[in-house]
């Protein structure tokens, strides 16, 4: 079946990311196929380019993007819920006038309606949050 | 049209105007979903149905609020607006209490919601 996630729990604040990682590893396990992870509400700081957990612990970022590399899975996130908690990429960062930036690929800025025609088009859209 | 479904989309909201941002959100994917020409039921269920009160004002936590959001509803033709009945009585209110016209529904009509469309999102 083709799959997309919602994931809406920040990383490290809650179980959301532990769970969604597990269940998107499973998922490929079984031969399913997951389009597109789509991060949304405080779940857009999953794409936070900085994070530097301590080494003991889960790299969550890291492992988005080793599934996406590894499964060709997209990583979507809302910009306008990625723009208000500091989330921007190069582009974003330059129209805004902002040093730096703390979003970069594979993680792509993107508008709600995909999440809309994603839950429409995949035979499974699945949530975690808080 | 014999569609299956009343509506594409049911958007279930569970958290007030306040305190959270998560019925800000919730709306934010209601209406960008009716902006792309998407049928949108919202269901407001638990703490919110406080959304719905009337004579909200912005106040000063800095927040924006979400009444003006609400108001604008019928502009994107999100007309089908459920609440939780035992919701409502929990928080001792009744519909007159709300800015909009509902469509009040009990636990059982509410569990038949999810299986009307094809798509639900939970805020």
């Amino acid at each position: 079946m083709r799959y997309a996630i919602l994931l809406l729990g920040a990383p490290y604040s809650c179980q959301a990311s532990h769970s969604a990682l597990r269940f998107a590893r499973a998922l490929v396990d079984r031969g399913h196929r997951l389009e597109t992870v789509f991060f949304y509400h405080d779940g857009v700081h999953n794409a936070a380019r900085l994070a530097a957990p301590p080494q003991d612990e889960p790299h969550l970022v890291d492992a988005w993007v080793a599934l996406s590399t590894e499964h060709g899975t997209a990583l979507q996130v809302c910009i306008a819920a990625a723009l208000r908690r500091g989330l921007l990429d190069a582009r974003e960062a330059a129209r805004h006038g902002k040093q730096g930036h703390s979003v970069e690929a594979p993680f792509e800025l993107t508008g709600l309606g995909q999440l809309v025609d994603l839950g429409l088009s995949c035979d499974r859209l699945v949530t975690f949050g808080p | 049209m014999s569609a299956p479904f009343p509506s594409d989309l049911l958007v279930i909201l569970r958290h007030g105007s306040h305190g959270t941002n998560w019925l800000r959100e919730g709306l934010d994917a209601a209406l960008v979903a009716a902006a792309f020409g998407r049928g949108v039921s919202l269901l407001f269920m638990g703490e919110g149905v406080t959304a719905l009160l009337r004579d909200q004002q912005v106040g000063p936590l800095g927040q924006k609020g979400t009444s003006a959001t609400l108001e604008m509803l019928a502009m994107y033709d999100i007309e089908t607006l459920l609440v939780e009945e035992a919701a409502l009585e929990r928080f001792g209110l009744t519909a007159a209490d709300l800015m909009l016209p509902v469509r009040l529904l009990s636990a059982e009509a509410i569990a038949a919601q999810p299986g009307a469309h094809r798509l639900v999102l939970t805020f």
